[in-house]
């Protein structure tokens, strides 16, 4: 599999770990109520089709990355800087 | 019979080779396969189950019958197939699969019994008594069914990995992939052309089918027209053509792996360093699969005998090795291409010369004979005869049959195409009904375009026109611009003939040679409700041997559809998965051995740590000391204690660079770290460290550390040493993605620093003698942290202590931790200590009840740690509302305490259950377990550390540790986690 | 007062020599991270060039003025090489020193694409790797970072921890390399 690294371009999967969904960049206030938080740490699709991942690109440049891939035709669609995506 | 001897161009190079240790002689660059078949030499093994005789059948990697064993020790590999290995000078080979000699194998008797051995005989068989089928059945049907066997001798480091990259990647050098290359090469791609076969130059004669170019002017046979382009692609910079090599399978985006037979070919005791496989790790932007097409076989009675083989093997062996298998040859075909290609074969005189006598049977009544041969059409051969190898045929003609008398009987009965890559990422070929064929299915594989006979174009025209056109289509992707190549012309013809998958006729019939599977078998496995092709595949075990059926599959399905009355689409092929050839582990596993297993990570004090004698263990990927042997000593705890009692008595010294150090800077470092750590950092003073408490999201405990704070916006955290790269990677994800408002940096250094903790009421007076500028208690205090300078060096202090004593860890440029240790611990010793190492440092932690990832192994929260006063209230943290959850708050979890045994002696286990005093030790009961323990010298007696129901709550209560495992019981007592120096004192001193 | 010898990380187990290829250590030399802080890359820049003659360099890059290099090295980070940064660069950027972090090895040769291809998954070859080129990628299992000032040199920096299993590494591919080569392959 190949991950389209905004910063090095497109690399090897071997070189990126993978964290699971990007939700986890949504993190909800602290004084969320409960169900916001169970939804945030546990509550996950798992779609066929689309879908956004956290990948961490240790053995290269240490970018965490927001992947959109295909959980059926593994088809990797894009990847974004996880700070850029976070600061929008 | 070798019929040329000079067919590469140049005086062949004599080569001696052993078969079942009979000298052979051949000639460079045969195989194994065509040197034997050369001699004369026709059965080469026995069959998988019934033990029948079996010789060659094909001349490629898709050779159900000739596996042999090579080599012997370490390089002992077995199941190479005869057709693909080349001979080399000492090459030992052995047949496989027989008990005594190939001719005479004890267990040929199976074919005797094989009315009772059909398909899911074992399943129905063996069912009784259940416990005998792993010892008794099991053992002895894997002794009598199989394959060769491994030496079990150490391999050492012969293979390799590789990666390769290139813009166009073409499977398959024939004709069609020649063509690709060399368009997509003169179009400026880089090229990179794989073919399974040892040289390239030799394949393209079986059509006499001549090539013009596009003017229509100049005429090529098929091999000089390989010729030509081969030296052209050859010749260019941006084309490299890799031979020997096998694309095994395609993986997502791109990739490809392929298995090369770098130096299979040679002697290894010759070439000691050269790897005998290479597996590559192929990254193509765009690729064609040129791969070509596998002849069909035919299914009739008694159809694999040793001398029966496929008609493009033997015109392989004829072409490629100058090798004729049969004097008296007979072909059983089923389309005109055949009849062309037998044509030509005898129309050459050294052939016609050779041959005595050629029959041609083909089922098609209105066939018609192309060449001096004689045709028997509307024919079928119903039976053949010839115990270890084929002497006659029985031909049936409308209602007539007659014998004829054959030493070799080739098959012809049409194509498929060899399209299993571009199944591997999920897709089902296609049937083609009109060409009675299965072809690739659209779009199989993002980036890869099928190109000639594996796409189902057969004719040499075609093939030509197919190479051009793809090679265009992934150049265009490129963005590479046409370069105008014109297409050769040639004969569009092609194919012609009728599907035939089984003659109908008494007797068995194989389909699959490789596992011994009859066309009977599938028809059973139907009839028995087995009726889906894959459930036929696991009943029967058709496409299971290491050919996966290459040879097979579409005549078992196309039988398998008949019997069920479905249509061959309707039925549908199995699922063709990687590897498309055997992989062997040892070139899977590549560099993976010895050293090549994981990085070792060695500290600066290693070597000085080694030739102190200090057995090494693993810590993650570190190498650190276990302890120090000393002269005298006989067990790991004399030494241990020895270091424990010498660290509380004057001073030891230990390495502790493993653990992880990270750089944090930048005016948010302060709030970065108060939303990391459950307390709070930004209120620490320049010149302090504090202990930290990192927990997950979920509430649970990550880590902890002491983090340092060097400058108003520089901190350095330090991690365990295990938890360092996860820690790492938390911190970049929190400073990228969960809080891009805190302006901070981080990077780790661990590495940069030597760090060597000194400890034990004399570490000052240690430490006093290698500083620039002594040091005083005042100045100096306990969470203390500054510059200093070391015989001149500049330096960092910490005064922390995992210890309880009073210590300080200094940290040196790690250029001079080998001369730092050395000097620190002979300076240790002058004042009667010494270097300790894990063991004890263990025991002064535990004395201690300072935490390990023991203790915070991934399911305990700070409040089971009895840390909750370190959860700051006043702030936002990783972990925080999770943390505050009502279930990870409750008195009754299991909380960490101290045990120590209500016996002196006692035993006390890590890993044991807890259990109240008079309880049953049952699950039931259970109250919890121990996670350290150690011999605590200073104590005399064992402790530990462990999770109790209600913990904290029961100081003092008399309970049971019980390891069920060693079968160990030890009244304990509950005790605080701290069992020494309970104030603090010493460390502070 | 005793004296610290220096020791460096390769120390001892380098050069090897195959044919077409050579290992061999990098003197030590500052190496110094810098990353600078939000907002604050043309200005780190800017110091750069003032106090080295160097630009911060793109992702991918490497730079070269007078003795001293500047290597990108990861997101928002480069590795000044040959010389302490300049103080004026410490207003707007993190600085750690890195100088002892690495073993700074060079191989080079003709064989030397061909060695890196049997340990690095990424594509060495000049069309995607030209001179002045900056890595981050894999060696073997080892992380790592390989620079490219041209020709057929290649410096390998991997943590000082794994000098030997690097050398390992790499003499292994280097052996293999040149036996291939030696039977004509």
């Amino acid at each position: 599999m190949l991950i389209p690294c905004p910063v090095c371009g497109p690399r090897d999967s071997r070189e990126f770990t993978c964290k699971g969904h990007a939700v986890t960049l949504a993190r909800p206030q602290a004084d969320a109520p409960p169900e916001a938080w169970d939804a945030y740490l546990h509550l996950r699709d798992n779609p066929a089709g689309p879908t956004r991942e956290l990948w961490h690109h240790n053995a290269g440049c240490t970018a965490w990355l927001v992947v959109e891939r295909n959980t059926v035709t593994h088809a990797v669609t894009g990847a974004r800087l996880a700070g850029e995506v976070a600061a929008r | 019979m070798r019929i040329d001897t000079n067919w590469r161009g140049d005086p062949a190079e004599r080569i001696v080779f052993t078969f079942n240790g009979q000298p052979i002689e051949g000639y460079r660059g045969d195989t194994v396969a065509a040197a034997l078949l050369a001699k004369g030499i026709r059965l080469v093994g026995r069959s998988f189950k019934y033990h029948r005789p079996r010789g060659i059948f094909t001349a490629g990697s898709e050779e159900p019958n000739a596996l042999v064993t090579i080599g012997s020790g370490a390089d002992q590999m077995p199941n190479v197939r005869a057709t693909l290995q080349e001979i080399h000078d000492g090459l030992e080979v052995r047949s496989q699969n027989h008990i005594g000699p190939l001719q005479r194998d004890l267990l040929a008797v199976n074919d005797l019994l094989h009315p009772f051995l059909g398909a899911g005989f074992y399943y129905k068989t063996f069912m009784w008594p259940r416990s005998f089928w792993e010892r008794v059945y099991e053992p002895v049907i894997r002794r009598a069914a199989g394959l060769g066997a491994l030496s079990h001798d150490h391999g050492g480091a012969r293979s390799e990995k590789a990666f390769a990259h290139c813009d166009v990647l073409v499977i398959g050098a024939g004709i069609t992939g020649i063509m690709a290359a060399y368009v997509a090469a003169r179009a400026g791609a880089d090229v990179l052309l794989v073919d399974e076969n040892m040289s390239l130059h030799n394949r393209h004669r079986h059509f006499d089918d001549p090539i013009r170019d596009a003017q229509g002017i100049t005429h090529f046979s098929p091999e000089d027209f390989a010729f030509f382009y081969l030296n052209a692609l050859q010749a260019m910079p941006n084309v490299r053509i890799m031979t020997r090599t096998t694309v095994t399978g395609i993986y997502d985006g791109g990739s490809y792996g392929a298995l090369e037979r770098t130096g299979l070919h040679l002697s290894p005791d010759a070439h000691p360093d050269l790897p005998r496989e290479t597996f590559w790790r192929i990254r193509a932007r765009q690729t064609v699969l040129a791969t070509g097409a596998l002849e069909r076989p035919i299914a009739f009675p008694n159809n694999d005998r040793p001398g029966i083989m496929m008609l493009s093997a033997f015109m392989r062996y004829v072409d490629g090795f100058g090798v004729l298998c049969g004097r008296t040859p007979s072909f059983f075909v089923t389309n005109d291409d055949a009849h062309r290609v037998i044509a030509g074969l005898i129309a050459r005189p050294e052939i016609a010369q050779a041959i005595r006598r050629c029959t041609v049977i083909d089922p098609r009544p209105e066939a018609r004979a192309q060449g001096d041969y004689r045709l028997i059409a509307g024919a079928e051969v119903i039976d053949t005869r010839g115990r270890h190898g084929l002497r006659e045929i029985t031909v049936r003609q409308g209602g007539s049959q007659q014998r004829i008398e054959t030493d070799l009987l080739a098959l012809s009965g049409g194509w498929n195409p060899t399209l299993h890559l571009t199944c591997h990422l999920g897709a089902r070929p296609v049937w083609n009904a009109e060409a009675a064929m299965f072809v690739p299915a659209q779009d199989a594989v993002p980036g890869l375009h099928p190109a000639g006979a594996c796409n189902g174009t057969l004719s040499t025209g075609g093939c030509l026109r197919d190479g051009h056109t793809t090679a265009l289509r992934a150049i265009a992707v490129l963005g590479l611009a046409d370069p105008g190549v014109p297409v050769p012309q040639a004969g569009e013809e092609a194919g012609n003939g009728v599907a035939l998958w089984q003659v109908q006729a008494k007797g068995r019939a194989w389909l699959d040679l490789a596992n011994d599977v009859t066309t009977k078998d599938v028809a059973q496995s139907a009839q028995e409700g087995f009726a889906s092709v894959e459930h036929m595949k696991r009943y029967t075990t058709q496409g299971m041997a290491p050919d996966q059926g290459k040879s097979s599959n579409i005549g078992a399905l196309a039988i398998l559809a008949d019997a069920t009355g479905r249509s061959i689409s309707a039925t549908g092929t199995t699922t063709y998965r990687p590897p498309f050839v055997p992989l062997t582990m040892g070139a899977l596993g590549a560099g993976g051995e010895g050293h090549g297993f994981a990085p070792e990570r060695k500290m600066t004090s290693h070597a000085a740590t080694v030739a102190r004698g200090a057995p090494m263990i693993e810590a993650g990927l570190w190498y650190r000391p276990s302890y120090f042997p000393a002269p005298g000593e006989t067990t790991w705890q004399q030494a241990c204690d020895r270091e424990v009692r010498m660290v509380r008595q004057s001073v030891g010294v230990v390495d502790v660079s493993s653990l992880g150090k990270i750089d944090i800077q930048g005016p948010d470092a302060g709030a970065f770290l108060d939303f990391v750590y459950t307390n709070t950092f930004s209120t620490l003073p320049v010149g302090r460290v504090r202990y930290g408490l990192m927990l997950r999201e979920d509430g649970h405990v990550m880590d902890d550390g002491t983090t340092a704070r060097l400058g108003p916006d520089h901190y350095v955290m330090t991690t365990t040493t295990a938890a360092a790269g996860q820690v790492m990677a938390h911190l970049e994800l929190v400073a990228q993605g969960l809080r891009p408002d805190l302006d901070v940096r981080v990077i780790s250094v661990t590495e940069q620093w030597a760090q060597m903790s000194v400890a034990g009421p004399l570490a000052r007076s240690l430490l006093n003698g290698i500083l620039d500028t002594p040091l005083d208690t005042a100045g100096f205090p306990f969470m203390a942290c500054g510059a200093v300078r070391v015989h001149g060096i500049e330096a960092r202090l910490f005064r922390v202590s995992f210890s309880g004593e009073q210590a300080f860890e200094v940290a040196v440029p790690a250029r001079f931790g080998d001369a730092l240790y050395r000097d620190l611990v002979a300076r240790a010793e002058a004042l009667g200590g010494g270097a300790y190492g894990l063991e004890a440092l263990n025991v002064l932690r535990l004395e201690k009840g300072f935490l390990t990832h023991a203790e915070m192994h991934g399911r305990v929260t700070a409040y089971d740690l009895g840390l909750q006063g370190m959860m700051s209230p006043k702030k936002d943290y990783i972990g925080k509302p999770a943390a505050a959850r009502p279930g990870l708050l409750e008195p009754g979890r299991e909380r960490l305490v101290g045990l120590k045994p209500v016996d002196q002696g006692g035993i006390l286990t890590a890993g044991a259950r807890l259990f109240t005093k008079g309880d049953p030790h049952t699950r039931p009961h259970d109250q919890g377990y121990v996670t350290s323990v150690g011999s605590s010298a200073t104590l005399g007696h064992m402790i530990g550390l462990g999770f109790l129901r209600h913990g904290p709550e029961r100081m003092g209560e008399a309970i049971t540790l019980v390891d069920h495992l060693r079968g160990i019981q030890t009244p304990c007592e509950v005790c605080a986690p701290v069992f020494f120096d309970q104030d603090g004192g010493r460390a502070r001193g | 007062m005793a004296e610290l010898i220096a020791k460096s990380p390769a120390h001892g187990l380098v050069p090897v020599e195959t044919a077409g290829a050579r290992l061999t250590e990098a003197p030590l030399a500052p190496i110094w991270s810098i990353a600078p802080l939000r907002g604050k890359t043309e200005a780190v820049s800017d110091a750069l060039e003032q106090g080295h003659g160097l630009p911060f360099p793109a992702p991918g890059t490497l730079h070269a003025f007078q003795g001293v290099r500047i290597a990108w090295s990861g997101l928002d980070q480069a590795f000044l090489m040959g010389a302490s940064p300049a103080p004026e660069l410490s207003r707007d950027a993190a600085l750690s020193d890195q100088s002892d972090g690495w073993a700074h090895m060079i191989l080079e040769g003709s064989a030397a694409r061909a060695v890196l291809a049997r340990l690095v998954p990424i594509d060495l070859a000049p069309a995607a790797c030209p001179p002045g080129s900056a890595r981050r990628t894999l060696l073997g299992h080892m992380h790592t970072l390989i620079l490219h000032p041209g020709g057929d040199r290649f410096e390998l920096l991997v943590f000082r921890s794994m000098a030997e299993t690097a050398v390992h590494e790499v003499a292994r591919a280097m052996t293999a390399v040149a036996a291939r080569a030696a039977i004509g392959d």
